[in-house]
Formats: C-alpha cells, sequence, structure tokens
C-alpha cells in the first residue's frame, strides 16, 4: 500500500509537532459564549422546557443577571457558581451576542383562555417595561415572548417566596394581581411568537 | 512562519537521528508507526477547491465540532464520519437502564437535520486509519482527503486488564458504559434478578469517562432494588481510595435514602472476572459474589486514535495544544473529547460540547490565517441522586501557562442540603434536550 511508505516517514517526525505554542488572543464574544449553548441551546434558543432562551435578550438584561448571579442577589442553581468565573468585561461579551442572536420562537402547549386574560393584563399592568407584547424589554427587562412557560413559573415562584426580588415598580403591579391572574400573564408571554 | 510539512520531512529524508534528536526536548520519540489498514482504497467525495475538514466521530464532541466549522465559515466543506446511523447518548443512559424510561427514544438522535441545516456532508463507515502525512483518512466505505481532521472518536476499554473479560464476558458481564445494546443487557439482568438478589457494580481508577456516572448508576439502581426488590442489595466496588466526584452529594444520597440496601466500598479493584462463578476477584486476594455485575473497565482513547498514533507515552490519551486542540503526535489533525487530554476539564459530555466549538473556532482561525483565540470553556454535570432529583457540578475553564485550569472561586456542587435538587432535575432534562438538540440539527 502506498500511502505507508509516506506514514512511516512522518512517524520520525510525529513527536515534534511545533504548532500552538504561539500566543493567541484573548477569548472573543464567541468563545465565551458557545459555551453556554450546552444548557441554552444553540446561540441561545432553548428546546429544553425548563431552560430560558438568551436569544435576542437585550445586552442590558444579560448583564444585569449575570451580576446578579455573580453576587447572590439573584437566587440560581447553577447560574451563581458559573457567574463567578467570568468578569465585567465578560459579561458585556455576553450580552454583545446574544443580543445579536434572532429572536427565538417556540412552540408551546398553553391554555389559549389564560393567554387571552394574560394579554389585556399584560397591557394595563407590565407594558410599561416589558414592551411590545414582551418581545422588547425596557433596559435590563428580559425578553418574555415565547420564554419557556415552565421556567417562567419556576421563577414566578421565586419572585413570590421572597427568594428573588423585583424590581419596586413591578413588585407594585404583581403584588396586586391575583395568583390566577400572575399565571394567565405568563401563559400569554409563552405563546407571543 | 510554519514550516511546510512535506518539505520538512524531506530536509530530514534518511537523517532519522537528527529528527529524533529534534523530539528529545519533548519527551516523545515519536509516534508508533500505525499499523496497516483495512479499508477500501477509493477516494469517496473527491476533494474539490474548497478547503475541507474531516471530523472522525459524530457524538458529543464531533458532531458539535462540524456543525459550529460551517456556522463559522461556510466556505468550508465539512465531512464528518460516523459508524453509526443513531447516536445513543450515554447521558441519562442510567434512567433507562434503571427502568425508569421504557426506552432509549429519548437518547438516540440522528443526523439529517444536522447535515440538511448547515451542509455537513455524512460517510457513514469505520474509520480503519488516519494517514496524516497524505492528509487522508481511511474508512471501510473509501478514502478521504482533508486539510485538517477532527477527531473525536471517545474510548474503548483496557480489557486486557482484567482477566476473563473477554468480549463474551462483556455480554454476561456488561460494562454498559458505552449506550446501545449493551445498556439493554444490564437493565434486561436488572429485570430478570429474583428479589433477594445482590448486584455488583466495578468501576476503574481515573480517569475514566463521566466521574460521578458510576455513583450515579448506583443510586438510581439502589432505588430500583427498594422500589421493585426490596430483599435485594447492591455493592458498589471503587478501584479508587474514595469517591471521586461529588463525594458529600453522593454520600448524602446513599446513606439518607439507600442505607438498607446498598454499600459503597473504596480501593477494590477488579482484576479478574469469573462468569461461570458468578464472582469478581480484586487482586486475587477477595472475591465478590452476586447475581447481577456491572463491570465498567479501565479505559483509554478509542482504537481509532491509538491506531493512528495520537496517544502519548501513557499508551492512552491524545496529548494535544490547550488553545487549538492541535494533536502534539500529528499536525493538522485536532483531538477533542473523552480521547483528548485536556487539563482540568473531565472526560464529560459538556467537555466534549464545549472543548468541539473551542476547537472549531481555531481551527478556523488557523485555515484563515487568523492568530487563535484563548480557549473559554464550560463543564456541567447533572447527576440524579434518585428518580426525581438531581444534583450538579459546575465550572468556568481558561488558560493559564499553558495549561487549562478551572477559574479559581468559581463553580462547584450543589448545596448539600438537596434544597435545589428537584429543581435541578427539570434543569437536568432540558439540559439534556438542548445538547442533543445542538448536535443533531
Ligand atoms: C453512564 C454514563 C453517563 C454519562 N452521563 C453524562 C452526563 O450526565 N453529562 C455529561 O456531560 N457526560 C456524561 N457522560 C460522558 C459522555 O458520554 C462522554 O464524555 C461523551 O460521550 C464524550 O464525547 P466524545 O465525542 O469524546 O465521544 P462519544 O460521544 O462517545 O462519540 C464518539 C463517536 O465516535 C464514533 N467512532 C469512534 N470510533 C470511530 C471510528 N473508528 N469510525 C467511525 N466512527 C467512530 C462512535 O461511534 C461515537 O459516535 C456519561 C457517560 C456514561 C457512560
Ligand atoms: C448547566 C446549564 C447552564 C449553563 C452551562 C449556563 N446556564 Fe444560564 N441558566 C441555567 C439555568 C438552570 C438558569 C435558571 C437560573 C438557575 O437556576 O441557575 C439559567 C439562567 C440564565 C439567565 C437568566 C435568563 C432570564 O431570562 O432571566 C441568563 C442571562 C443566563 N442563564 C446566561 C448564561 C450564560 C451567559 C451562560 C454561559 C456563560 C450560561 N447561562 C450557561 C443553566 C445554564
Ligand atoms: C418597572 C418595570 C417592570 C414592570 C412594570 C414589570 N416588570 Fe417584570 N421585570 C422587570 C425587570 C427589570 C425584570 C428583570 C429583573 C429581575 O427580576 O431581576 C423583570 C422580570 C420579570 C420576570 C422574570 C423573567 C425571567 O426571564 O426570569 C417575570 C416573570 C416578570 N418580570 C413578570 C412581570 C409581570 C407579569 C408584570 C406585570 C404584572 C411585570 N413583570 C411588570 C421590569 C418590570
Amino acid at each position: 500500500m502506498k500511502f505507508k511508505t509516506s506514514l512511516a516517514g512522518w512517524a520520525l517526525v510525529a513527536g515534534c509537532t511545533i504548532a500552538g505554542t504561539a500566543a493567541a488572543a484573548p477569548p472573543t464574544p464567541e468563545m465565551i459564549s458557545f459555551a453556554c449553548a450546552g444548557c441554552h441551546g444553540t446561540n441561545g434558543g432553548s428546546a429544553g422546557l425548563t431552560m430560558p432562551s438568551l436569544a435576542s435578550q437585550s445586552k442590558a438584561s444579560i448583564v444585569d443577571a449575570m451580576k446578579k448571579f455573580k453576587s447572590g442577589e439573584r437566587p440560581s442553581t447553577v447560574m451563581g457558581r458559573l457567574a463567578k468565573g467570568y468578569n465585567d468585561a465578560e459579561f458585556a461579551a455576553m450580552g454583545e451576542f446574544f443580543s445579536k442572536q434572532k429572536f427565538h420562537p417556540t412552540t408551546q402547549v398553553v391554555d389559549a383562555a389564560k393567554a387571552k386574560k394574560g394579554a389585556d393584563l399584560q397591557e394595563a399592568n407590565c407594558s410599561r417595561c416589558h414592551l411590545d407584547d414582551g418581545k422588547d424589554g425596557k433596559d435590563d427587562t428580559p425578553v418574555m415572548a415565547s420564554q419557556w412557560l415552565e421556567y417562567l413559573k419556576m421563577q414566578a415562584e421565586l419572585y413570590d417566596s421572597g427568594k428573588r426580588k423585583m424590581p419596586k415598580d413591578m413588585a407594585d403591579k404583581w403584588n396586586k394581581l391575583s395568583k390566577e391572574d400572575r399565571e394567565a400573564l405568563l401563559h400569554f408571554y409563552a405563546s407571543v411568537k | 512562519m510554519t514550516l511546510d510539512r512535506r518539505s520538512f520531512i524531506k530536509v530530514l529524508g534518511g537523517a532519522s537521528g537528527l529528527a529524533l534528536a529534534g523530539c528529545a526536548t519533548q519527551g516523545g520519540s515519536g509516534a508508533a508507526a500505525p499499523a496497516p489498514a483495512i479499508g477500501k482504497t477509493q477516494e469517496i467525495l473527491p476533494k474539490g477547491s474548497a478547503r475541507r475538514v474531516v471530523v472522525v466521530g459524530g457524538g458529543y464532541g464531533g458532531a458539535i465540532a462540524a456543525k459550529y466549522v460551517r456556522m463559522l465559515d461556510k466556505s468550508i466543506e465539512v465531512v464528518m464520519v460516523e459508524r453509526n446511523r443513531q447516536f445513543i447518548s450515554c447521558p441519562f443512559s442510567n434512567f433507562y437502564i434503571a427502568g425508569i424510561t421504557k426506552d432509549m427514544n429519548s437518547i438516540t438522535i440522528g443526523y439529517d437535520k444536522l447535515a440538511a441545516n448547515h451542509g455537513v456532508k455524512m460517510v457513514y463507515a469505520e474509520v480503519t486509519l488516519i494517514d496524516p502525512a497524505a492528509k487522508k483518512v481511511i474508512t471501510t466505505e473509501g478514502t478521504l482527503a482533508y486539510d485538517r481532521l477532527i477527531v473525536s472518536p471517545g474510548i474503548d476499554f483496557r480489557s486486557e486488564e482484567i482477566e476473563g473479560y473477554d468480549a463474551k464476558a462483556q455480554e454476561a458481564f456488561p460494562h454498559a458504559w458505552k449506550a446501545g445494546h449493551q445498556s439493554t443487557l444490564l437493565r434486561n439482568q436488572l429485570q430478570a434478578m429474583k428479589d433477594g438478589g445482590t448486584v455488583i457494580i466495578s468501576m476503574p481508577l481515573t480517569p475514566y469517562r463521566c466521574p460521578p456516572g458510576p455513583y450515579e448508576r448506583s443510586c438510581l439502581i439502589a432505588g430500583y432494588l427498594k422500589k421493585h426488590k426490596p430483599k435485594s442489595k447492591l455493592i458498589l466496588l471503587d478501584a479508587n481510595p474514595d469517591v471521586v466526584s461529588k463525594k458529600p452529594l453522593f454520600t448524602k444520597a446513599w446513606t439518607t435514602y439507600y442505607k438498607d440496601n446498598f454499600q459503597y466500598v473504596g480501593g477494590k479493584k477488579v482484576t479478574q472476572v469469573n462468569v461461570a462463578g458468578k464472582s469478581v476477584s480484586i487482586e486475587g486476594i477477595e472475591d465478590f459474589k452476586g447475581d447481577v455485575f456491572n463491570v465498567i473497565p479501565p479505559q483509554r482513547a478509542a482504537d481509532i486514535a491509538v491506531k493512528s498514533g495520537l496517544v502519548g507515552e501513557d499508551k492512552r490519551w491524545c496529548p494535544v495544544d490547550v488553545v487549538s486542540f492541535e494533536s502534539r503526535r500529528h499536525k493538522d489533525v485536532h483531538v477533542i473529547g473523552d480521547a483528548a487530554i485536556a487539563g482540568a476539564m473531565p472526560k464529560s459530555g459538556y467537555s466534549a460540547n464545549s472543548q468541539a466549538k473551542v476547537c472549531a473556532i481555531n481551527v478556523v482561525n488557523l485555515m484563515n490565517g487568523k492568530p487563535t483565540v484563548d480557549i473559554s470553556g464550560i463543564n456541567v454535570c447533572y447527576s440524579a441522586v434518585s428518580e426525581h432529583e438531581s444534583v450538579s457540578i459546575a465550572a468556568v475553564y481558561t488558560v493559564k501557562d499553558g495549561a487549562i485550569i478551572a477559574v479559581p472561586n468559581s463553580g462547584g456542587i450543589s448545596p448539600a442540603d438537596f434544597s435545589l435538587t428537584k429543581a435541578e432535575h427539570a434543569y437536568g432534562e432540558s439540559w439534556l434536550r438542548n445538547i442533543l438538540t445542538e448536535m443533531s440539527t
């Protein structure tokens, strides 16, 4: 076989491979953010029912969430441990990356009646910050449209138990609503495409 | 400046002494000459003008590397060679083994969408040899030329270190450390065992694929026995002197949920199996008798990596550059996943996924004459401690002084009070869905 001779020749120098010791550039936004996709989905579009999508979140909302995870101000299962591995510049790089990704619409089972009721409640109570049916957010307000219902319910529980703190103006609205109304709102957000 | 490899060989022509002397500083005397390959010699998919990356293995590392090279640069052709049309995931296979999930559908993926969405060309074949001098791989379907090669072939077993653990014994005492047929064998044996029986799991010294995997398996099997065969018991024989992963968490699960039917024994290295006598032996000194055996043997990089001279001095794992994952044995060949020596990153599916992206970025940079970029990686492993509860270990990785290290003061394991186990169980299921979707779409 012809290739065998060339292989034998190569074997002599094989141990000497010289590549890779040259100085490398510091991590880029892609280098930092691709690693998140194993949990959050490619480019931050999640396929897992409880895992939030990050695609198209604003830079401010990603950075704000990461800082709060790191300090412990926002409770988490795993994000706090991960956030401690990064600095502010890296948070900015993640925000940069995910804010540029296309909105990730999801198809999920929601209760149509609840979603309809939620649409009205959103308009009256939440639209000041959760803009455009939750497709956009003011400042550090996260995108809610198409977010996974199961994830939103878990976060709502954290708000209700007082473990996760909400912005004061959000609390004013949230606390006045019944449990059913809050749930209707989550069904609405999950249904928006 | 890089020296053109062909002229490099020519320059060295006959002066092998010189070449070997040059290697001494790296501690290697050159890779062993590969064994002759069985394979077809005609070329499949002859290479056109486009630059080409070939990927060997479509598992946790390979499928992601193939996809991300295409995402980063559509002008590079990517061909992925995988022996199986369907990939069955080891992560979550323990649920199937322990009878919690009824089949393997939720852990099985195909490659059609990955190929269609990203233009990855699939070749279903066994790679029988890598020829780094000719820059081609030899497969059972023919040869494939490449400009750069990414190898993510996973592991094979050092079964020779366990006396009697031949192919037949592996059916009788399954390892179930590659998912599929082996997982079904173990599951069926557990279900067929009569109540009152003893199950024995044995596990090797580190490093092996998935450090917490055997402990997770012990929890799920103990849970199965507790529920369905309450008079039975489970013994875990660990070759390591002590629990090597998430110790406080597994210890808590064992002592609270499974204290009546489970026993952990450290420092017991199985060196012999006796299928007829239904026992395993610890270095000829001590025997353990049982009814169902799960023997997880010591491991090494998969056969193709060994045959192609990609393994290092230890003959087991592949030394790589920590930025590009380029092999320290063969130029233009990159090794990722379980087969690679990746510093602090454990041999896990998440690590393989993260390394694949680091590798893809730097392969594309190298092919485009751009500087490589330092690694920023993640590993998180969820482990079930019961049917409805999971814990995790997490870390962020960076490079320091030429080595991959975990970023200090970050990462760690879940709280030991099990206050988050239900939530993490839900997140763990979503992790699986997302990582398998990443690989298959
Ligand atoms: C029971 C168990 C539970 C686990 N749980 C977790 C978990 O919860 N989380 C986690 O992160 N990790 C987990 N792991 C570890 C995880 O499975 C591995 O780390 C991961 O699969 C490594 O990826 P890889 O690409 O290196 O190899 P693999 O995923 O094994 O992929 C290798 C691929 O290469 C192909 N291949 C090999 N040789 C050839 C050849 N010569 N020609 C053609 N194709 C070839 C194989 O068919 C295979 O598809 C678990 C492992 C086990 C055993
Ligand atoms: C192991 C899986 C995992 C990995 C890896 C991971 N995340 Fe998360 N992420 C989660 C989970 C789970 C949550 C919910 C909070 C919690 O319990 O930790 C979350 C929540 C978030 C949120 C809040 C979303 C919202 O709508 O409020 C952001 C932002 C986020 N993650 C960013 C990241 C970034 C950036 C990375 C990569 C550096 C990353 N995550 C890596 C699992 C993960
Ligand atoms: C004053 C602005 C404001 C108003 C009004 C507001 N929100 Fe928010 N909301 C925010 C911000 C900012 C965040 C993220 C900050 C945080 O909680 O850490 C957020 C987060 C959330 C989240 C968690 C999302 C996630 O991805 O984790 C939910 C759920 C939510 N809001 C629901 C509501 C509902 C329902 C209303 C109306 C009753 C409402 N909000 C009104 C600003 C607002």
